[in-house]
């Protein structure tokens, strides 16, 4: 019984396999990323730059059909632009990051889906904007676990640097040279990696969910960073494993089912967890001497 | 251990509007020197410009016996973003950046200085607090240890003792002195004009302009308070540009 509902369906089917493995790859990158943007109050930076690939993936898609490659490719370029852009905007002129990138972003969605209605079929856009993790080949789950490698690696190497940009920016900045703003470059050069690779499992608007939601639940659970980023993780992978299963036995799309499991995550995060969840914040019935 | 500062003709500000304007003079070596003025005189700019956190208009500060990234500054407490999940050991113990870099390892003896560094400031047994548990003088203490350990031979201190009770004022004042007496060179923002007069053998009154600059007790008598409150803290749309690009009159 357990084992039909659980197991089974990674046994009997390789695409349930690649699709699990694939998802976990991106899931075990994307959510340590996605507890930095938090931190970082950064986590609509995150939407804004998912929806920003689109018209790279777009053009790719135009230029060389359903290719995982070129669509990674453009998605990638497009990433980095309006990354890069927006951060530009934001120290030339006035306007701050968020409200730049929120311009940019909506821009680029609408530059998006307009290329796409272009030649393609309302499948094609359904596949981009909600992605097939399903239709996932070998070489695509190797692409996602390449991707899932470089993004922990070089999040590894900037960690001391990331967390001490994110508590104090101006003491970074008095440690002299760009150390603070290089370091910020390369975390949203992974922010936009991972949320490419999110893009082949779940589609460009639900890979941002994988990134954001597992980390907003860590917050209730941990009080350290590091527990923070391994908890992300488990709950990531939780909702990947609950979200698959359920696409398969209930035949709905996969990327809304996982992101609506680490959407339960959160909830019940939010009631049940220790620290800053409704249940930690009730009047307690008791309290200490000192 | 001894690092000096010399202002050439210095002018910072913001979006043309100067908060310094054409500031000359020195700070010796081993000095314990307060930045005292009005608000929106321009003495935290000042030391944003010495920390390098702000380039100038014009003119140029020459530091001495000191790379301007070795110089420990404590700029106003709104910096920090107190909500991020790190003990109070992690926050103290990034005073040892210079030291230990992006991935150098944390010795015992540079672990034992950030415990010996807690220690010094009176909060024995913090190490594995969060941050977001401190009060705001016990923060303050925390951000002293953390200039403990950068061991530098200038610090710029903005507004250190805003909004502390007399203890910890007591205590922190206690760790600035020993500062100076090490030798090394400290300038601070202050407001406390007593505690200045107490603590501080040298002043700089600023209010934009240098309005006066030498002992303490010189430089805080009434006639150059007045000066400095009527000099104010305008910030005219409608000012005329300011053609002056002479030398100063000692």
């Amino acid at each position: 019984m357990i084992w039909d509902a659980l197991i089974a369906p990674f046994v009997e089917f390789s695409f349930m396999r690649r699709a699990l493995i694939g998802a976990l790859a991106v899931g075990c990158a994307a959510a340590p990323v996605g507890v930095f943007l938090m931190l970082r109050r950064m986590s609509l930076t995150g939407d804004a730059i998912a929806h920003g690939v689109l018209p790279g993936i777009a053009v790719a898609y135009l230029l060389a059909g359903l290719s995982i490659y070129a669509m990674t490719a453009g998605g990638l370029i497009a990433g980095l632009l309006i990354a890069g852009l927006a951060g530009l905007v934001s120290r030339v002129t006035v306007q701050r990051e968020d409200a730049s990138l929120a311009s940019f972003h909506l821009v680029s969605l609408a530059l998006g889906v307009l290329i796409i209605s272009l030649s393609g079929s309302r499948v094609d856009l359904i596949h981009v904007l909600f992605g097939s993790v399903l239709a996932l080949d070998d070489g695509a789950v190797l692409m996602l676990a390449g991707a899932a490698t470089i993004t922990l690696v070089v999040l590894a190497v900037i960690y001391r640097a990331l967390v001490l940009e994110c508590v104090d920016p101006s003491f970074m900045r008095s440690l002299g040279g760009r150390m603070g703003m290089i370091v910020h470059h390369v975390f949203l050069a992974l922010v936009v990696l991972s949320l490419v690779a999110g893009f082949h499992a779940m589609g460009t608007l639900m890979a941002v969910g994988i990134m954001i939601v597992p980390a907003t639940a860590a917050r209730f659970w941990a009080r350290s960073i590091d527990r923070m980023v391994v908890l992300s993780v488990l709950f990531a992978a939780l909702s990947i494993l609950a979200g698959l299963i359920v696409s398969y036995h209930v035949d709905v799309p996969s990327g809304p089912a996982i992101i609506l499991a680490a959407g339960l995550i959160y909830l019940l995060s939010m009631a049940f967890g220790p620290i800053g969840s409704l249940r930690a914040l009730k009047t307690p019935a008791w309290h200490y001497k000192s | 251990m001894s690092a000096a500062l010399e202002f050439r003709d210095v002018t910072l500000g913001y979006e043309r509007h100067p908060a310094v304007h054409h500031l000359s003079g020195a700070v010796a070596p081993g000095e314990l020197l307060a930045v005292v003025g009005p608000n929106g005189g321009g003495k935290s700019t000042l030391l944003k410009g010495i920390a390098g956190v702000l380039r100038p208009f014009s003119g140029e500060v020459q530091l001495e016996g000191v790379a301007q990234r070795d110089i420990a500054y404590l700029p106003q407490q709104s910096d920090v973003d107190r909500s991020f999940p790190l003990s109070v050991f992690d926050l103290v113990a990034m005073g040892h950046w210079s030291k230990t870099g992006m991935f150098g390892a944390l010795g015992t003896d540079d672990h034992d200085a950030v415990l010996h560094a807690l220690r010094d400031v009176g909060l024995d047994g913090f190490a594995e607090r969060g941050i977001n548990a401190l009060s705001r003088g016990q923060f303050q203490r925390v951000l002293f240890a953390r200039l403990l350990l950068q061991d530098s031979p200038m610090i710029l201190l903005d507004e250190p003792f805003t909004a502390l009770d007399q203890r910890t004022e007591a205590d922190l004042i206690g760790v600035v002195q020993r500062w100076h007496e090490e030798g090394r060179t400290v300038v601070a923002v202050m407001h406390d004009l007593d505690l200045v007069r107490r603590v501080f053998p040298r002043s700089l009154l600023l209010a934009r302009e240098l309005v006066a600059w030498g002992k303490s007790e010189d430089v805080l008598c009434t006639e150059n308070l007045l000066t400095a409150r009527t000099l104010g803290a305008g910030w005219g749309d409608d000012a005329a540009r300011c053609a002056f690009t002479g030398e100063v009159a000692a």
